[in-house]
């Protein structure tokens, strides 16, 4: 197994999925049912591939680099630049590893998970070919080497994720949310571009260890402090957008319009960790101002988000709002510097939510046949509140979903507990480090929140009694390709696959692996080194098990209290705090908020742009026509009148000389000596004098 | 002993002779009136010849040059009258003036 | 009277002779009169040649011009008038300018002739010298060859291009 063998299997792993992607474009129609079996297949090969890799590179190139670099375009030498040229290439540490694994692992669930929950869709094959464009693409951000090749493959995410979310696009709701999600990605990526040009303006390379070895030596951009930071930010930009943060995270919830394997596969688990993903790949740039925006913009978002969480009812929109608020944990985690904390819990999570989500489809799923069953159209089968009881009839997503939901509250003996409080750690060793204590308080305070909603989509939709008995019968667990992924998953969420210590990763081949990488940034700029961290971190451990038990444990008891035991009453909470219900329940107004600011903006500018294209643009141009109009006339005129008469007088003239002159010429000889003699005469008198 | 006839004498009898000669070329309509004309001209030349000859001492060369106006003469006179004749033939008219075929 | 004076009457009569004669050429409305007055121009202007000394000229002219041209002027003019119409006069054309213009040209030239200085004054002896045939003659075929062959040939071709003008068409 040598480097150069690694680095041709991942590139066999990027390129499988594209294969099942040419394929099914192409052919899919033709292949009818057999579609998917094309794509899990291939899935199947390059999640097979990613395993190898991982293993191959923890254990035989723990701490080795592979990369893989060749020149697309050479500029030559370039006045006053120098040679200037744009390198591709890929690259796999440990991270990429892991993440090529993830995004395999999820994608090849999912596709086994569709087979069965698409079946009989109009789209299919399309759907499948979606789904390994996706895979490509999520696979090309990870395992690329430079922000080129990289940036390049963000946007096909953002496309491909565009085309899944709108593959019912015959909903009016789910292409409007295709093309709300495309068009916030597109805010985000925007910064995301410039933060590149920035780079390639001062570095005139993009590949990572150009533009570290370069910010290393001191060459910061712009020779500032400030664009330092900002070039940080600028691409931290890309992140908002995909990893749906504050202010950019409106497009998530919204993107659920699309089939829930998608949700899980896309909008839970991979394309949007690709944002916190980004962040991981820059960490070494970004100075200590920027980690601190992005630890606040992780904290504030994945706050707003749970509160919304608790208010929803869509199973759906409350997992992805969910979704947003442990993007909101990643992000903070990292901001704080708890980077493998950060990245572990991107693996755990997205193994956890896409099983919740993969859950939810599953029992969407059921109660879309039982309510087709009962030919009943009008009731929602992704309400919480239609559902109960469903523990008895779909035993296995019970328990699945019970155990990923144990994960993402953080219970002991879970993955989400290892990541989770190990972020929690790096926040409060932060707030320790720096004083700003609002970021471990808020994430304490979201941890309580993610455990009181999630189990109350829990005990809402799988205890108690169902509303409607009769309905209940027709209920039944899923086939086994779906079931199956669940079980994985459920599996997957156990502590033991991350760290063999229950109660501490740090000690797990995880974090083992991957290790906070040394800033690059000077010294001045940069945060709290490592090992400053990790002596706060030591020292703010315990407290934050302690305190992470403990709301998490709240959360638990107070969603039984509510929910179960109906010891509070929920309706007399809403109403007490009708105004924090509503403002939850409409999600802060934020969609309102951007309506009224930024699209009421945009429409506002456009209004007045289509004004002056009509009133001033097309003035100016109705103003030429008729000034030309009238020139032609006035030149017609001049034409007829002054040229025509002067042509005319001309002839005219001519012709008067002709009728005088004609007189002369008689056609008499005689006429004409008679002048020859006058002529004579005349010559005479004129040289008489001679 | 000298002549009291000088060669003014003839000069001014050829140059009434041209003139009168002039006069029917250019007044006459009958196209033989005109040849006539032509013929008077011709003759006034020819006194001149022969008194320039005369007077600068008898040369020949001017009698000479007076023999080929005749021989002209002839000549015009033969194919101008023919001419005049074809005219007639074709116009059924010797009056120049109303031989104007050329005229718009 | 010696011969001096006797040629000037003879001058005299023969340019009065001519002058009248051509004036009724010329003024005659009668185009028979015209022609026949047109005789005694040329026996004039013959006259005239035999006082400047050129006696072949002066037979010349008549035989050419009384025996031949002035024939063939009868013949035209009997030929292009109807035999049947008596009226054989001629029109006149712009009298006035034409006079005018022939009086000015007459002036002119008389006055060109007065005040030109002639070489001798214009005088010369009275001579009285054989006939001028045989200097002719010899010039003729001498110095004056070219001219001699050139007028033959021209001669040819006008009497060929007469006939050729005159002849009538048989085909018409």
């Amino acid at each position: 197994m040598t480097q150069s063998l690694l680095l041709q299997l991942s590139v066999a792993v990027l390129f499988l999925p594209l294969v099942s992607f040419l394929i099914l474009i192409f052919f899919g129609k033709k292949l009818a049912r057999q579609s998917d079996v094309i794509g899990i297949f291939l899935n199947g090969a390059a999640l097979a591939l990613s395993v190898t890799i991982l293993y191959a590179k923890v254990n035989f190139f723990h701490d080795e680099l592979l990369n893989f670099t060749f020149t697309w375009i050479s500029l030559g030498n370039v006045t006053l630049i120098g040679p200037l040229k744009f390198d591709l290439g890929i690259m796999i540490d440990n991270l990429t590893a892991v993440m090529l694994v993830v995004v395999t692992l999820i994608s090849f669930l999912v596709n086994l998970f569709s087979s069965k929950y698409m079946e009989g869709d109009i789209r299919f094959s399309r759907y499948y070919a979606n789904l390994g464009l996706f895979s490509f693409s999520m696979l090309g951000i990870v395992i690329a080497n430079n922000f080129l090749s990289m940036y390049i493959f963000w946007e096909l995410v953002g496309l491909s994720s565009y085309l899944l979310i709108g593959h019912w696009y015959e909903k009016k709701s789910a292409s409007d949310a295709s093309k709300k999600a495309f068009v916030v990605n597109r805010v985000g990526d925007f910064g995301f571009l410039i933060g590149i040009l920035v780079l390639w303006a001062n570095y005139h390379t993009l590949t990572y260890e150009g533009v570290y070895a370069a910010i290393g030596s001191g060459m910061i951009p712009f020779q500032s402090a400030w664009w330092m930071t900002a070039s940080g930010l600028l691409i931290f930009c890309g992140a908002v957008g995909k990893s749906a943060q504050f202010p950019l995270h409106v497009w998530l919830p919204d993107a659920m319009e699309g089939p829930t394997p998608v949700s899980a596969l896309i909008h839970a688990a991979t394309m949007v960790a690709a944002g916190v993903y980004l962040i991981a790949r820059t960490f070494p740039m970004l100075t200590a101002d920027a980690l601190m925006v992005i630890a606040y913009v992780g904290a504030i978002t994945a706050f707003i988000s749970a509160t919304i969480a608790i208010a929803q009812t869509d199973i759906k929109k409350v997992l992805a709002y969910s979704t947003v608020s442990q993007l909101g944990y990643m992000v903070m985690g990292l901001g704080v510097g708890a980077f493998s904390a950060g990245t572990m819990h991107l693996v755990t999570h997205a193994a956890f939510k896409a099983g919740l989500f993969l859950g939810a489809g599953s029992v969407i799923h059921a109660m879309h046949n039982a309510l087709h069953h009962a030919h009943d159209h009008h009731t929602d089968a992704q309400d919480i509140m239609n559902m109960g009881g469903l523990r008895k009839k779909m035993p296995i997503t019970f328990w699945t979903f019970v155990m990923f939901t144990l994960a993402i509250s953080g219970v002991p003996l879970t993955s989400g507990f290892l990541s989770k409080d190990e972020i929690l750690a790096g926040t409060l060793a932060y707030g320790s480090l720096t004083g700003h204590m609002l970021i471990p308080i808020i994430g304490f305070l979201v941890a309580g929140l993610t455990a009181f909603y999630m189990f109350r989509i829990v005990i809402l939709a799988f205890m108690g009694d169902h509303k409607d008995p009769s309905r209940l019968e027709h209920v039944h667990e899923s086939p086994l390709a779906m079931t199956l992924p669940l079980m994985l998953l459920a599996a997957l969420s156990f502590f033991a696959f991350y760290s063999l210590n229950p109660i501490g990763a740090s000690s797990g081949w995880f974090f083992h692996a991957i290790e906070r990488p040394a800033t690059v940034v000077p010294l001045d700029m940069a945060a709290a080194s490592t090992e400053i961290f990790e002596e706060a971190l030591h020292h703010a451990h315990n407290t934050a098990m302690l305190f992470s038990l403990l709301v998490a444990g709240t959360g638990i008891l107070l969603s039984f209290l509510t929910y179960h035991w109906k010891k509070i009453s929920a309706d007399a909470v809403a109403e007490s705090m009708a105004p924090v219900h509503k403002f939850l329940l409409n999600k802060w107004y934020f969609d309102e908020l951007y309506d009224a600011t930024a699209v009421a903006g945009v429409k506002g500018i456009a209004a007045l742009f289509a004004w002056f294209d009509g009133k001033i643009v097309d003035g100016i141009v109705n103003g030429a026509g008729s000034v030309t109009k009238m020139g032609a006339v006035v030149s017609g005129k001049f034409d007829s009148i002054v040229v025509d008469g002067f042509v005319n007088l001309t002839a005219t003239v001519a012709g008067t000389f002709g009728l005088v002159l004609r007189k002369v010429q008689t056609g008499r000889v005689q006429s004409y000596i008679v002048f020859a003699i006058l002529g004579i005469v005349v010559l005479f008198f004129f040289y008489r004098a001679v | 002993m000298a002549l009291h006839v000088s060669l003014q004498h003839f000069l001014i009898v050829s140059a009434v002779l041209f003139s009168l000669g002039l006069f029917a070329v250019v007044t006459r309509r009958n196209a033989i009136m005109v040849l006539m004309g032509i013929e008077l001209i011709l003759n006034s030349a020819n006194i001149n010849f022969l008194a320039f000859s005369r007077y600068n001492g008898l040369q020949i060369d001017g009698q000479m040059a007076a023999i080929f106006v005749i021989i002209l003469a002839a000549a015009e006179a033969a194919v101008g009258l023919a001419i005049v004749l074809n005219i007639f033939k074709n116009f059924n008219t010797v009056n120049v003036d109303e031989i104007s075929a050329m005229k718009q | 009277m010696n011969s001096v004076q006797l040629f000037d009457i003879i001058f005299y009569v023969l340019a009065a002779t001519v002058l009248a004669s051509a004036s009724i050429v010329v003024f005659s409305r009668n185009i028979v009169y015209a022609a026949f007055s047109l005789l005694f121009t040329l026996f004039g202007v013959a006259g005239l040649y035999v006082l400047l000394n050129a006696d072949f000229l002066a037979i010349t002219q008549l035989m050419v011009y009384v025996g031949g041209i002035l024939v063939l002027i009868l013949f035209g003019v009997m030929l292009t008038n109807k035999v049947v119409s008596v009226d054989i006069k001629t029109g006149t054309l712009q009298v006035v300018p034409a006079a005018i213009l022939v009086v000015l040209t007459a002036g002119i030239l008389c006055s060109i002739i007065l005040a030109t200085h002639w070489l001798g004054a214009g005088t010369t002896d009275f001579l009285v010298v054989k006939t001028t045939a045989p200097k002719i003659g010899e010039a003729l075929i001498t110095t004056h060859m070219l001219l001699f062959e050139v007028a033959s040939v021209v001669l040819l071709v006008a009497i060929i291009g007469a006939a050729m003008i005159a002849r009538r068409e048989k085909t018409q």
